[in-house]
């Protein structure tokens, strides 16, 4: 797989608004950004309201992700671009969704909204509304997903990769920097985890490094090509970023992510945690 | 929001539910030529000059984080230009940062 199979320039994107079968999708965790201005033509997804299961902790499940892309006028042979707010945490989330379920043909579209804003690109308030279809997902791909049992069996037998920020793999802050602190679960990271914030794998705008520069940074903090990795965050959507460099961009092969990650981690009784760099 | 990743709404009033007697509160405002720039990528960087977190700003330019103590940089991205500014939060409450891009 090439970078170009999985990853679309804005540029690109701006050429193809009109091709017949790429659907563009606008993935956010907050939708209101979609209503004032997105990309013509494209379709919304609420991270929230669409993809997460509205009782139990967990995201839709088959049937469910049927009836959204249905909704959407998605179909099985769209090629669908995905892109979103957040540098494309969600849309990278959305991504791992579409992979789980066995859609073929998925791009992200490299440096998402912010990308798309600094160039000064045209957005569209007007709504947007695609034919209905009939879509069909396959059983979720559970090779590219871990559990908490395989989170603890992880520890120092594969790559953790921990791409939350340092402070909160230290155990100084438990949420990103942008938002109020208090929370139940305790402070601290998985041990033998490596930590390599999902930062380091953007440019400034968003957009990913080259794959060399990828490269060289998880080989830099310690990643053994040779194991299976398992990549964590605080609610899985920053590490759905971090497995999208490790197995879109740098083709590792077994690598999952842990979307439990720390707020369930953080939770457990009787796991082992550690603090500190 | 307590299971939320994504970036709260931004404004000048601090929510209900944070404490600026215990948090650490980096409050400020993204202008350019004395205006108010509303949707600017604003970035938390640290005293290494590692990102930490990022917004938009406001239409009314305002942004805000919650950060541990120490030296940090606020710097904004817009298509019309970019900017930074360093703030020092050394104990809990509200430091308030400017940032001119342009």
């Amino acid at each position: 797989m090439s970078r170009e199979d999985v990853l679309v320039t804005a540029q690109w994107a701006e050429e193809n608004l009109e091709t017949p079968g790429v659907v563009f999708v606008e993935v956010d965790e907050d939708a209101s950004a979609y209503d004032t201005g997105h990309i013509p033509g494209a379709v919304k997804v609420d991270w929230r309201q669409d993809l997460q299961d509205p009782v139990r902790r967990d995201f839709v499940d088959r049937a469910g992700f049927e009836k959204l892309l249905s909704a959407r006028g998605i179909g099985n042979d769209d090629t669908v671009v995905l892109y979103g707010g957040n540098n494309n945490w969600f849309a990278a989330y959305a991504y791992w969704y579409f992979k789980l379920y066995g859609h073929e043909s998925v791009k992200l579209l490299d440096g998402g909204r912010k990308k798309w804003e600094l160039d000064g690109r045209p957005l569209s308030a007007d709504p947007v509304s695609r034919p209905e279809t009939t879509y069909s997902a396959k059983e979720q791909d559970l090779s590219l997903r871990a559990f908490r049992d395989e989170a603890v069996a992880a520890i120092n037998t594969k790559n953790l990769v921990d791409v939350r920020s340092p402070d909160e793999f230290s155990g100084k802050l438990s949420a990103p920097a942008h938002l109020p602190q208090e929370q139940a679960q305790v402070k601290g990271h998985i041990p033998s985890a490596i930590n390599v914030p999902w930062s380091k794998a953007a440019n400034e705008d968003g957009t990913f490094k080259s794959n060399d520069e990828l490269r060289e940074l998880y080989q830099e903090a310690g990643l053994d090509e040779g194991k299976a990795t398992v990549a964590y965050c605080r609610i899985g959507e920053r590490s759905s970023h971090t497995w999208f460099a490790l197995h879109e961009l740098l083709g590792y092969e077994d690598v999952k992510n842990y979307d439990g990650s720390w707020t369930e981690y953080g939770s457990l009784v009787g796991v082992p945690v550690e603090i500190g760099a | 929001m307590a299971d939320s990743c994504g970036a709260p709404e931004q404004g000048a009033a601090l929510p209900a539910n944070v404490d600026a007697g215990k948090e650490i509160v980096l409050n400020g405002k993204v202008t350019s030529g004395g205006e108010p720039v509303g949707g600017a990528f604003v970035r938390l960087l640290d005293s290494t000059g590692e990102f930490t977190a990022e917004v938009v700003s406001s239409a009314a330019g305002d942004f805000r984080f919650f950060a541990a103590p120490g030296e940090w940089t606020v710097r904004a991205l817009h298509r019309n230009g970019n900017g930074e500014a360093k703030v020092n939060a050394d104990g809990p409450g509200l430091h308030e940062v400017a940032v001119a891009v342009g």
